[in-house]
């Protein structure tokens, strides 16, 4: 009795951990590999934010060293 | 520029990349209603961080300010607070972005008991009691009296950070993932819970988001150091 117990204890485990596993993710995305379009749009606007950032940067450098004069 | 000036700034881009790389590549843990937004935590939580982390930086400044009354010390803490700012709006933008797909949509919560978030609540005090910093600061016309006096209300408003957005919504239960009263966990920075590949991206973040953050206030400074040449006598 106890070890029938048993046996469907760790089947109801087993269960609910593939219940888990079933919890709805993009892989459709990763699948057919459009993940790598959602990565190269942020990385090119990543990309162009630090650009602009830089140009900045450099603009207000190149101030400081007339200002200094 | 000189490299050595800006080592970390390529570092901030270098972190950033990688936490949009491995943000959106790497597995993360498969939970009911957060499903992909979980990589919020790598953006969204990042802001809250940023800002916390500027805040800090601006509160250190106005200390520095009252101490020897440079005023250069007292432009350091305006761009800081200024930029920190500009994270937590981001921060709050990003949320309820993420907030119309999970709490409402998904858990079925109302937009009161979203409103009651003692989060959102908290955040929304803090980043109106920095507004009134700056609002504080346009009030004065002699230099002097708006540096001392903004100094000192900037370490006020720092000490407000700590009821605001640290404690009390840890005391009362909210409806974040990992908040005491939810039942998905802990805090972020639990580091029981907090998935171990999650952390790998999630700590270079909040790194990368802060230098960026830092960067620009870095800029805002120097161009208001150029303007008030004149003023700051060392």
């Amino acid at each position: 009795m106890n070890k029938l117990f048993l046996i469907c204890f760790f089947m109801l485990i087993s269960t609910m951990s593939w219940a888990q596993d079933k919890v709805e993710m993009a892989d459709v995305m990763r699948s057919n590999g459009k993940i790598y379009t959602v990565v190269a749009v942020c990385l090119t606007i990543l990309t162009g934010l630090f650009v602009y950032v830089f140009l900045i940067d450099r603009k207000i450098s190149k101030l400081e060293k007339e200002n200094q004069k | 520029m000189p490299l050595k000036k800006s080592w970390w700034k390529i570092l901030s881009f270098v972190l950033l990349v990688y936490t949009i790389v491995a943000g959106f590549l790497l597995d993360v843990p498969h939970l009911p209603i957060l499903n992909e937004t979980i990589r919020n935590l790598y953006f969204h939580v990042c802001m809250w961080f940023g800002m916390m982390i500027l805040f800090g930086t601006s509160f250190y400044y106005s200390i520095k300010y009252l101490r020897g009354f440079n005023y250069r010390n007292d432009i350091y803490a305006l761009n800081y607070a200024a930029v920190g700012c500009l994270f937590g709006i981001l921060g709050y933008a990003t949320g309820f972005e993420w907030v119309n797909v999970t709490w409402i949509t998904d858990q079925g919560q109302s937009v009161g008991s979203v409103l009651k978030e003692p989060k959102l609540i908290g955040a929304a005090i803090a980043l109106l009691i920095y507004g009134a910093y700056f609002v504080l600061r346009g009030s004065f016309t002699d230099i002097d009296k708006r540096a001392r006096i903004s100094a000192v209300y900037n370490i006020f408003a720092f000490a407000m950070l700590f009821p605001s957005i640290w404690i009390i919504p840890r005391i009362v239960g909210s409806l974040h993932p990992g908040a005491p009263g939810s039942d998905s966990g802990n805090p972020a920075l639990d580091r029981k819970d907090l998935d171990a590949t999650m952390r790998m991206v999630f700590y270079p973040a909040i790194i990368g988001w802060t230098l960026l953050g830092v960067w620009i206030a870095t800029l805002k400074i120097r161009i208001q150091l150029m303007k008030d040449k004149n003023i700051i006598n060392e």
